[in-house]
């Protein structure tokens, strides 16, 4: 875990992409930390879900992807950077339902079209920005003082 | 409703968590599908699957599942109960089928996630 004052903390995680077997493992070990460090349990849960919405999405269509986690004292943040096919049409993949999801994906329990949609319900703040061919970036932030409330 | 009696009223099997039958649930939801169990469950949730790889149970620690219950005999796999064992999620295995266990716990007073309840 690297500190880099007293008052932050980040990390990365790695994630790739197929990789069925460990999906999942970066958000366990994110909601560990979380744990850890006393963060509210509801913030937690909420987060936790956030990381792990934004880990599958990487195991089931990007080539492979890094997620940090950055914490300070009014701020709980999420960055997805991942290489793959990105997003054509957002708006549309921002809708409850849809999805691109192969059967493979759908028999791990996943590919309902809820992913994008329940990270968004989820945060605080949701950004997402994506170039076809290249990749996609998530920005998920979640407040934790009263001031930084949306 | 205890986890114990869940046990006796769905006639389940303990994988793991024998010493948590005292565990009290206080509702329950069904899904195979993980994503609607990110979008829907609560934490404290019972949650009752046919799903058994280990997303199963990665899933239910995110969201802070109490226990788990695999219907039609299903059992997770290897990588599923160590996570389980480590995170302290009790899971059982019916023979029931899902409309099957769902239904038996609701109709025994087990509301589901929206607070809704059985009246007879």
């Amino acid at each position: 875990m690297k500190m880099s004052n007293e008052d932050e903390l980040s990390q990365h995680f790695e994630i790739t992409g197929r990789d069925f077997s460990n999906a999942g493992k970066a958000s366990t070990s994110i909601k560990e930390i979380l744990q850890e460090i006393g963060i509210d349990s509801s913030i937690t849960v909420r987060a936790s879900i956030a990381a792990y919405e934004a880990e599958m999405n990487v195991v089931m269509y990007a080539k492979k992807g890094v997620l940090t986690l950055n914490i300070t004292p009014e701020k709980l943040r999420l960055k997805l950077e991942d290489e793959g096919p990105g997003i054509g049409d957002i708006e549309m993949a921002m809708q409850e339902g849809f999805s691109t999801a192969t059967d493979e994906m759908r028999e791990m329990g996943f590919g309902a079209g809820m992913g994008l949609p329940n990270i968004k319900k989820n945060a605080d703040r949701f950004e997402i920005s994506s170039t076809p061919g290249i990749g996609t970036s998530l920005d998920i932030t979640f407040c934790l003082s009263q001031t930084e409330k949306k | 409703m205890t986890l114990k009696e869940i046990k006796k009223l769905l006639n389940a099997e303990i994988i793991i968590g024998e010493d948590c039958l005292d565990v009290e649930i206080e509702f329950a939801g069904g899904s195979d599908l993980m994503s609607d169990v990110l979008a829907f469950g609560k934490p404290g949730i019972l949650l009752l699957t046919g799903l058994s790889n280990a997303q199963s149970v990665r899933t239910a620690n995110i969201i802070d599942a109490r226990a788990v219950v695999y219907v039609r005999g299903k059992k997770p796999d290897k990588v599923g109960i160590e996570i389980a064992r480590e995170k302290g999620i009790p899971l059982l295995s019916t023979q029931h089928m899902m409309y099957t266990a769902c239904g038996l716990l609701f109709s025994h007073g087990l509301p589901g996630v929206s607070g809704l309840s059985y009246k007879k």
